[in-house]
């Protein structure tokens, strides 16, 4: 029978949700648990209607997929996943935009800003993100490794296992379900799934990596490795709790005070170190040099800003509790740690820009490579904006500030976007079989777009939030703060509206890009004029004289 | 082809490392010079920073750095600082009655910086950052004052509050429900009447009835000429400047139901000194007496 295990245990786990609902403690894990029932159910009804009870004869099986083929279901998959989760991501981040500069919008209590604020990162960094990271790993494990990916169909549970995980923890929010640990909101109940899903996504990672046929692993495996394995510590150590009811939605965390503090936010800047850079850059690795078909400018480079990197980059996390009840040694290493890191940072962003040496010409015919070296310039800038917004006294201006924002958004719009975006362009008609994408005009759109909406983006969050932390500091001549923060506030109106349109240019760019990805995948090419004008045909050259 | 030269890559002349996957070859070029030196370089500073401040974790403490810095004593030093830089004016404020502090300017000038600063944290929320009010709440820049704007009026109102019950000085006052007590064609002809103080009413004739109709029942408070009375707290009416609208169906709902704005007495909380820079940033906004 077709898919008879999948749908037993789905059944039999929708049954449980809905026991666990009606012994649930209080209203919102009940909530949550119906809302668990119902996808679970619907799961479990599709794959019935997609069954055949016929029983499988040993003949009537079909020949074994050759399984030294590359296994590309979960990666075609995952890139649609990546493009849908990308596109609601960017949504609820212009509609929270729009809240700031409208608070009207506000809708209590499902969609008011304390929760659609955590719906809009974690869509983006851990949905668009992490199925891109999940998709183009498998992608390049496979095809650098020259090996199918290890433990059959775990690849296919990685891959909706995590899709659950995204919609527990998007409805967690909504419901109002938060642990209130910025980046590790879902409770603890979604985190057990998590660690489940991720310790297979090693499983097959690692698994595939053993099995290769190279001598060698290639530098981006190394990176995504590491991804993986730190995530895993990060989010284990992260999210240690006590739920109060194996039935209840609420659970407190093992550490307690200013070492609670600094546990979350070891793991959140590691989350941004190892998820949105380890885990990106190797995701570059592969797809800047396939694109641009030159080799990685220095294997040297790679070995030593890779070790550099993730041995730096763990110390960080103290550097986002400057002065506060962290005590001062433990600032001055996260401080340290942090400026020491720029370089580690920088060899990623070397390798990247040099790879494209001989092969700067594609800059103006391959809106891909522009798209991929604008992601690697703006790696280059935030990794440099990092180190120093962790130094103390430009800290003491920009925390808290829409400095902040500016500089998160920087990396995550700039780099971890464009860069999935490239790799994206760049899988899609290879996995789904077709000569080229439907249109590259479409991808140049999707380029100018998202670089104006990144570019009025951060720049409006620079003057915003450096006039912010301005404010706030601002003494009159007796010794008096001369602003209430409702002040404060006000002033950051215009700038709010400007970064929504930003915003909303990014998101157009990426609905433009959902467009292209889709026609490609149906199978159609648009007819359009080659980018950089036609090639000169030989007649026109070589026509004589008349 | 030897294995050397196959491993060279065209290009750009440099030898790769030999390896390839998926057609992704390596070059040998080495790291870059100015990379390697400026990591050398944030290395050495970073060493430098951590002799010079506290930095590495011992067994029950920490270096504390040759320096012998600390975040917590630079604020407490700072705060100490600009304390003692005011000591002395604050002191002044404390002491001196509030028509002393007004003439001196320097005291003024300070009283006022600080009572800004007292009133953005305690006082803009219902008056406003510019303490410009809002329905309901006055509006502290024009010359119209509910309970006095002298000094020594402001600062009473701020000290004790109006209606708080937490205050037994408090001001207070309370006007009666007059729905219970007129009809609602009088209550239209008083709210015309009034309306008629500083505009035009939308019936003379209606107006003409709620002169005499004002006259018995709301001349006691708000006096004969309807300008009000600092005394009960009766707000001015011939002013043009309005608590909860307008227009003449506010005035009517104002005499049939009145609202009472309470304020906070803030002296218990805030203490007598920063309740006179209040008082002197309040009446320095312009309509004061």
């Amino acid at each position: 029978m077709k898919y008879g295990t999948e749908i037993v245990v789905l059944a039999l786990a929708a049954f449980a949700a809905l026991v666990a609902a009606a012994m649930a403690q209080d209203v919102p894990f009940q909530q949550h648990m119906w809302v668990l029932f119902f996808v679970l159910l619907g799961t479990v009804v599709v794959l019935m209607r997609n069954t055949t009870f016929a029983p499988r004869r040993a003949a009537a099986i079909p020949l074994r997929p050759d399984a030294s083929a590359y296994m590309d279901g979960p990666v075609r998959y995952g890139s649609v996943a990546t493009m849908f989760w990308g596109v609601v991501g960017f949504l609820v981040g212009v509609v929270v935009a729009l809240q700031l500069a409208y608070p009207d919008l506000n809708i209590e209590p499902w969609f008011n800003f304390g929760r659609m604020r955590p719906l809009h990162t974690s869509a983006v960094v851990f949905a668009f993100g992490g199925n891109a990271l999940i998709a183009t790993s498998f992608y390049v494990v496979q095809r650098t490794c020259r090996a199918r990916l290890f433990g059959g169909n775990l690849a296919w549970f990685v891959f909706w296992g995590y899709q659950l995980f995204i919609v527990m923890a998007a409805t967690g929010y909504l419901l109002g379900i938060t642990q209130s640990r910025e980046y590790a909101e879902p409770e603890w109940y979604v985190d057990l799934w998590l660690t489940i899903v991720w310790v297979a996504y090693l499983v097959v990672f690692l698994g595939t990596i053993v099995r290769r046929k190279e001598p060698h692993i290639y530098v981006a495996n190394w990176f995504y490795l590491s991804f993986i394995v730190t995530i895993a510590m990060l989010h284990v150590v992260n999210n240690l709790a006590m739920p109060v009811s194996i039935f209840g939605s609420k659970s407190y965390s093992l550490f307690a005070g200013v070492q609670d503090a600094l546990t979350q936010w070891w793991y959140g800047h590691n989350a941004v170190g190892f998820f949105l850079t380890a885990g990106f850059l190797g995701m570059m690795y592969y797809f800047v040099p396939k694109q641009v078909n030159r080799p990685v400018y220095s294997y040297r480079l790679s070995i030593i800003h890779f070790w550099a990197l993730i041995f730096l980059y763990i110390w960080a996390g103290p550097h986002h509790l400057h002065y506060t009840a962290l005590p001062d040694w433990a600032q001055t290493l996260g401080m340290v740690f942090s400026v020491m890191l720029w370089m580690p940072s920088w060899g990623g962003m070397i390798n990247g820009l040099m790879t494209l040496s001989g092969a700067w010409d594609k800059l103006r015919t391959d809106p891909i490579v522009r798209m991929m070296v604008l992601a690697i310039a703006f790696y280059g800038m935030s990794t440099f904006e990092g180190p120093m917004m962790s130094i103390k006294v430009v800290n003491s201006l920009s925390h808290y500030t829409d400095w902040t924002i500016g500089h998160v958004h920087s990396g995550a719009l700039g780099w971890v976007g464009m860069i999935t975006f490239g790799a994206v362009y760049f899988m899609v008609p290879k996995l789904w079989g077709r000569e080229r994408l439907y249109s590259l005009r479409l991808v140049t759109w999707h380029f100018w777009l998202a670089t104006l909406g990144i570019v009025v983006y951060a720049a409006v969050m620079w003057v915003s939030g450096i006039q912010q932390g301005l404010m706030w500091r601002e003494y009159d001549d007796q010794g008096f703060l001369v602003y209430s923060f409702a002040e404060t506030v006000a002033a950051m109106y215009p700038y709010y509206v400007v970064r929504a349109v930003g915003g909303l240019l990014f998101l157009s760019g990426a609905l433009v890009m959902a467009y292209n990805i889709t026609m490609t995948i149906l199978g159609y090419e648009r007819e359009e004029e080659p980018i950089g004008g036609q090639l000169a045909s030989p007649e026109s050259v070589l026509k004589p004289a008349e | 082809m030897s294995d050397t030269e196959k491993n060279i890559d065209k290009i750009s002349g440099v030898a790769t490392t030999g390896h390839e996957w998926d057609g992704i070859r390596e070059l040998d070029n080495p790291m870059p010079r100015w990379w390697v030196w400026t990591f050398y370089a944030t290395i050495i500073w970073s060493i430098g920073y951590t002799v010079a401040y506290p930095a590495w974790p011992l067994i029950s403490s920490a270096t504390s750095g040759l320096l012998g810095y600390s975040s917590r004593q630079e604020l407490a030093a700072t705060l100490d600082r600009v304390a003692a830089d005011q000591a002395d004016l604050r002191a002044a404020v404390g002491e001196k009655p509030l028509e002393e502090i007004l003439a001196d300017e320097t005291l003024r000038r300070f009283a006022a910086s600080a009572g800004a600063a007292a009133f953005n944290v305690n006082c803009s929320q219902c008056h406003g950052s510019g303490a410009e009010g809002s329905a309901g709440y006055p509006n502290l820049n024009d010359d119209d004052w509910l309970w006095g704007g002298d000094i020594e009026a402001i600062y009473q109102t701020i000290a004790h509050g109006v209606r708080f019950t937490g205050d037994a000085e408090t001001r207070f006052s309370e006007m009666p429900p007059f729905g219970d007590l007129l009809s609602a064609q009088e209550t239209q002809q008083i709210a015309a009447y009034v309306a008629s103080l500083t505009g035009d009413p939308s019936d003379d004739a209606s107006a003409t009835a709620g002169a005499s109709l004002f006259a018995d029942n709301c001349a006691a408070c708000h006096g004969e000429d309807g300008t009000g009375d600092q005394t009960f707290g009766a707000p001015n009416l011939a002013d043009a400047i309005w608590f909860y609208g307008a227009t003449e169906a506010d005035i009517a709902t104002q005499i049939r139901k009145p609202r009472h704005g309470v304020m906070p007495g803030w002296q218990a909380r805030l203490g007598k000194t920063t309740v006179k820079q209040l008082s002197v940033y309040v009446h320095s906004l312009g309509g004061a007496e």
